[in-house]
C-alpha cells in the first residue's frame, strides 16, 4: 500500500456524513483515517461520540468546554426589561422584580449584557462538555463529548477544529452526527469533500436526500459510499444515479465486517480486502480534491 | 380574582388552545367584574421557549389562576415563581372552564411535560 505522505497532499479535510444514524460514519472514518496511516480523526458526533472505541488510544488529553451565560445583579437591575425583549431564544423571565435566567435555553450570544442600561448583566462561565485528544499509532484522535441535557453542541466542535495540531494534520477526517442541522453544518462548513454514507433503505434514501441537499447548499464537492450493499435492487444507488451523483464505493452487507465493526475493530488492520478498498476509496477521493483545487479554485 | 386561558378564537366559546406557548390569545377573566378581554400571545412565533414568553404575559398580567390543557416545565417554573394556581382545563368552550373554575371543580395541573426543546430545529 501506497504511503499517504508520498502524495503531496497539504491539509484536506474530508467529512463524513449521512442523514439517518446508524449508516456507517464512523466505519468509514476510522476505516479511512486508518487506510491513511498519518491522519487527524475528529469525532463530532458529540452527543454520542464512538470513533475513540475504535482507536483504543491511552492517555486522552481531556480540556473542558464551557459557554458563557449571564448572571444578573438583582441590586443594579432597574426592570427595564431590555434585556427580556431582546432575547429571541426567551431564556430570560422577569418575575417579582428579578430576571430568572434558563441557563439551558441560552444561546450564549452576550446580546442582554450589551443592551443592558445598568450594567447589571456579567457573563459566568457554564461548562457543557469535554474535548479529548490521544494518539493511536499515526492518528491522533479527536474526540467532542457533550453534556448530556445540553442544548447545541456547536461550541464543542468550534473546540475541536481550534486546535492548533488539526490545522497542522495532513489529512483530516471528520466523523460529522447524524442529521442535516446546525451540528453538521458546523462539522462540514471547513471540509474540502464530503463523503455521503447511505444505506439500502427508503428511510435511508429519504435522509440521503436531505444530505444531498446540504452539501449543494454549502457548494462542497461530494460522493456518496453505498453502504450494506446486497443483491436486491438497492433505492440509495437509483437515487444516485437519478440524481447523477458519483458513487465512490460499495460496501458489501457483510456479516464478517458487521462482526468486525461491532467488536470495535478496524477493518482496514483485520482484513486486506477492506483494506485495499478503504485505500483505494481514500486515493480516489484525494483525486477529486486536487482536481476540484484546479477546476473550482474558488472553493 | 383574574383568572386566563389560552384560547384558538377571541370568543367565550372558543376551545382552549391544546397549546400553552403558542396559543394565538388569551382570555383573562375578572371573576368580580365578570368581564372578559382578549390579549394576543406575542410570543406564539419565536422560535423557541415560546412557554417562557407566554408565561410572562401571564404574569404581567397580574393573573391569580391559569387554566390550561397542558404546561412546560420551563413555563410552570416561571409561573410557580410569581405563585400563580394552575389548574387542567375539561373538555368544552373557555366559558365551560370558568363556570366549572368557579363552581370550584376544577382540579390543579399535576403532570408537567418536558417541552419540546431542540425538537424544531434537530
Amino acid at each position: 500500500m501506497k504511503d499517504f505522505m508520498d502524495r503531496e497532499v497539504t491539509n484536506m479535510k474530508i467529512a463524513v456524513l449521512s442523514g439517518k444514524g446508524g449508516t456507517g460514519k464512523t466505519l468509514v472514518s476510522v476505516n479511512l483515517a486508518t487506510a491513511a496511516k498519518k491522519s487527524a480523526y475528529i469525532d463530532c458526533d458529540v452527543e454520542e461520540p464512538n470513533g475513540y472505541l475504535f482507536f483504543k488510544p491511552e492517555g486522552a488529553i481531556e480540556e473542558e468546554v464551557s459557554v458563557k451565560i449571564p448572571k444578573v445583579d438583582d441590586k443594579l437591575c432597574n426592570g427595564c426589561r431590555k434585556c427580556i425583549n431582546f432575547c429571541k431564544y426567551n431564556a430570560l423571565a422577569y418575575i417579582k422584580d428579578k430576571v430568572i435566567v434558563f441557563d439551558e435555553i441560552c444561546h450564549s450570544c452576550g446580546g442582554c449584557n450589551l443592551v443592558c442600561p445598568e450594567n447589571a448583566i456579567t457573563v459566568k462561565e457554564k461548562v457543557i462538555g469535554r474535548i479529548q485528544k490521544a494518539i493511536s499509532d499515526q492518528v491522533t484522535i479527536h474526540t467532542g463529548i457533550l453534556n448530556i441535557g445540553e442544548v447545541s453542541g456547536i461550541p464543542i466542535i468550534k473546540k475541536l477544529f481550534s486546535d492548533k495540531e488539526v490545522e497542522a494534520n495532513k489529512l483530516i477526517i471528520i466523523d460529522s452526527p447524524p442529521g442535516s442541522a446546525c451540528n453538521v453544518m458546523e462539522s462540514i462548513k471547513n471540509a474540502d469533500y464530503c463523503i455521503l454514507v447511505a444505506e439500502p433503505t427508503l428511510f435511508g434514501v429519504y435522509n440521503l436526500n436531505m444530505v444531498h441537499e446540504l452539501v449543494k447548499l454549502f457548494n462542497k464537492p461530494f460522493g456518496v459510499v453505498l453502504n450494506k450493499c446486497m443483491e436486491s435492487e438497492n433505492p440509495a444507488e437509483l437515487f444516485c444515479v437519478e440524481k447523477d451523483i458519483n458513487i465512490l464505493a460499495r460496501i458489501p452487507f457483510d456479516t464478517y465486517l458487521g462482526k468486525l465493526n461491532s467488536q470495535a475493530e478496524i477493518a482496514v488492520k483485520k482484513n486486506k480486502r477492506y483494506r485495499d478498498m478503504f485505500s483505494s476509496l481514500l486515493d480516489k477521493i484525494i483525486k477529486e480534491v486536487q482536481h476540484e483545487a484546479t477546476t473550482h479554485p474558488q472553493r | 380574582m383574574k383568572i386566563i386561558i389560552p384560547v384558538d378564537e377571541k370568543s367565550l366559546i372558543s376551545n382552549v388552545c391544546v397549546s400553552f406557548g403558542r396559543t394565538p390569545y388569551f382570555l383573562v377573566y375578572d371573576t368580580e367584574t365578570k368581564k372578559s378581554i382578549f390579549i394576543d400571545n406575542t410570543g406564539a412565533a419565536t422560535s423557541g421557549s415560546a412557554g417562557i414568553r407566554a408565561a410572562q404575559i401571564v404574569v404581567d398580567n397580574k393573573i391569580d389562576s391559569l387554566i390550561t390543557s397542558r404546561l412546560g416545565g420551563n413555563a410552570a417554573n416561571v409561573l410557580k415563581s410569581a405563585e400563580i394556581r394552575i389548574y387542567k382545563s375539561i373538555e368544552g368552550s373557555a366559558k365551560d372552564n370558568i363556570d366549572t373554575f368557579i363552581e370550584g371543580k376544577l382540579s390543579l395541573l399535576e403532570e408537567i411535560h418536558e417541552g419540546f426543546h431542540g425538537q424544531r430545529g434537530n
